[in-house]
């Protein structure tokens, strides 16, 4: 039997190294499929052949032990999961607010992006500050999220060449997206900002601070009421149950 | 506790053993030894796996505050302890005090120093493997003092899997192979590469002649899950395979992952030593699969005696001990 509707986006597998497998809902990214890899995962966490279990922006990567479960019987359990598997709505459960600062230090590349968009360094600020935004995966780094989705005029590709070095905090730009960087790092994506909450702290409780699905809103901060945040363990970042 | 004292040494010394597993949902990599097929020679030789002191390309000055059995694996390095050479591969005893000294690496990139007991560093996230540049753990600095589980061990040696010259490397296919037209993924296969000098424990830049292997949509694809061994094509086309320290998404291209089997092969690989790659199927990679604990037992069948003159043993009643001490299956991690 078959309960996969038409509507029903049709979710590939591919292995991934030699005890993984990525179940990809989408080749592009949007909100809906972005919601369906956290809800899939959700459902592949039941799987008890599976190892670990990971959603990112548009698959969910679930690995096995291949010294106790057989690659053809984890692949038929993968199959049967994505049959019975049927997308639902997502409504985030949290939501975060994180003051940013966008002055030319906290935002080398505002102009550049500015010209790469065509909207004004104002503009840009208030459209990242009033974008309906949510954590779509966290990843690359420890607890590093990857945030949108921002309005289609954001769509501008990573740059070729790499920045040596974006600052912990560092907000940065490409194909519609956000990441926060948790540690300094190089990159392609263009920093437009900068906040001083830091996604990942092995000090703290929790030391991972996000999980994929919360919404996110940022609020544009001063410089003076910037530079302080550094000593909140998180930024200034307020949580609120919704 | 007993402690191994730093005397000289830095950035390029971690304590690592084999990661940890289950914290991919948060971006957190598994981490762990570059190469961890010198873990398992460490505890072939030591009756045991514990927490090991990896060297990036050379060592440093090392003692103990109580005599200790230490076991040398990985790439093979320059030794000696208080002046007097010793060889690789091997379990000695150092004496409380005595200095132990590790040069640079004769072939190979990554060595070992395992103390028996392993290393007992604090616990992060479920393994003591330090990500410096993930913000998990710090470097080692001169001056550190690591507590170490100690006991004794027989000292003993044995020989170790070439992997530290390059060669032929495996590889599957994963969710972008097909982004490579075939006849680019067929000059992949039937390229000549040498081991760049740029690498490090996330992963090592591979040089060639010739044209970039270039998929399609190169820079806007989205990002996806990424592991160690995926052989990555870079906005140039140049291939970069990715370590233990790798990141756990990523947006570059990747042509397929190489096995962990012959991980230990890539990681080790001095610069300009020779690579190929040769694509394989996935159930020709399950009967290579590598597992550490099937791995060690196997290293222990080639376990040996050092052969020293006997007029140089203190104590023979220690050395006749050997099979007894070789037999255990502890886990110090």
């Amino acid at each position: 039997m078959n309960n996969q509707s038409s509507e029903a986006p049709q979710i590939r597998i591919y292995p991934l190294g030699t005890d993984g497998y990525v179940l990809r809902i989408s080749d592009s990214l949007t909100a809906a499929a972005n919601a369906a890899a956290i809800a899939l995962a959700g459902a592949a966490e039941q799987l008890a052949e599976a190892v670990e279990v990971a959603p990112s922006l548009t698959s969910v990567l679930v690995r096995f032990d291949p010294s106790v479960t057989m690659r053809a019987s984890f692949v038929a359990k993968l199959e049967a999961l994505i049959r019975s598997f049927e997308a639902a709505e997502y409504e985030p459960q949290r939501r975060w607010t994180i003051p940013v600062c966008f002055d030319h230090a906290a935002a080398p590349q505002l102009a550049e992006v500015s010209a790469l968009t065509g909207l004004s360094e104002a503009e840009l600020v208030a459209n990242l500050c009033g974008a309906k935004l949510s954590v779509l995966a966290l990843g690359f780094a420890p607890g590093q999220p990857y945030i949108g989705i921002l309005p289609q005029a954001w769509d501008i590709p990573r740059q070729t060449a790499l920045t040596d070095a974006v600052p912990t905090g560092a907000i940065t730009v490409a194909v519609r997206q956000i990441v926060l960087f948790a540690n300094r790092s190089a990159t392609g994506w263009r920093q437009i900002g900068q906040c001083a909450f830091r996604p990942f702290d092995l000090q703290r409780a929790p030391q991972v601070a996000l999980r994929a699905g919360d919404e996110i809103r940022f609020a544009p901060i001063a410089r003076v009421e910037f530079d302080p945040l550094w000593a909140d363990p998180f930024g200034g970042a307020r949580l609120e149950s919704l | 506790m007993t402690q191994l004292i730093v005397k000289s040494g830095g950035a390029h010394l971690s304590v690592q053993d084999f990661g940890r597993r289950g914290h991919f949902a948060s971006g957190i990599s598994v981490g762990g030894a570059a190469d961890p097929m010198a873990l398992c020679e460490a505890a072939a030789l030591l009756g045991g796996f514990g927490a090991t002191l990896e060297m990036a390309g050379h060592g440093g000055r090392f003692s103990f505050d109580q005599t200790s059995e230490v076991a040398l694996t990985g790439a093979p390095m320059r030794v000696s302890v208080d002046g007097k050479p010793l060889i690789w591969g091997a379990v000695h005893r150092i004496e409380r005090g005595a200095v132990l000294d590790i040069g640079a690496a004769e072939k190979g990139v990554y060595g070992y120093l395992t103390p028996r007991g392993g290393i007992q560093s604090e616990d992060l996230l479920g393994s003591r493997s330090v990500q410096a540049g993930a913000g998990i753990g710090r470097a080692i600095e001169a001056g550190d003092a690591l507590a170490i589980g100690g006991g004794t061990a027989a000292l003993v040696k044995l020989r170790q899997s070439d992997r530290f010259s390059g060669g032929l490397i495996r590889f599957v296919k994963g969710s972008q192979s097909h982004l490579f037209n075939a006849d680019t993924f067929a000059r992949f296969e039937q390229s000549d590469f040498k081991r760049d000098l740029r690498g490090n424990r996330q992963g090592v830049a591979l040089a060639f002649d010739g044209e970039g292997f270039t998929a399609e949509g190169q820079l806007s694809r989205v990002s996806d899950f990424i592991t160690v061994g995926d052989i990555q094509m870079t906005g140039d086309g140049r291939p970069y395979v990715l370590l233990a320290d790798c990141q756990t998404i990523g947006g570059y291209p990747r042509i397929g992952t190489v096995i962990p089997a012959d991980i230990p092969k890539i990681a080790q690989a001095s610069a300009g030593a020779p690579l190929q790659f040769q694509c394989i199927s996935l159930e020709e990679a399950d009967a290579l699969h590598f597992d550490p604990q099937k791995e060690t037992q196997a290293l222990r069948r080639n376990v040996e005696p050092i052969v020293r003159d006997p007029g140089e043993i203190a104590d023979l009643l220690t050395y006749q001990l050997i099979g007894g001490m070789i037999a255990g299956d502890e886990e110090w991690l």
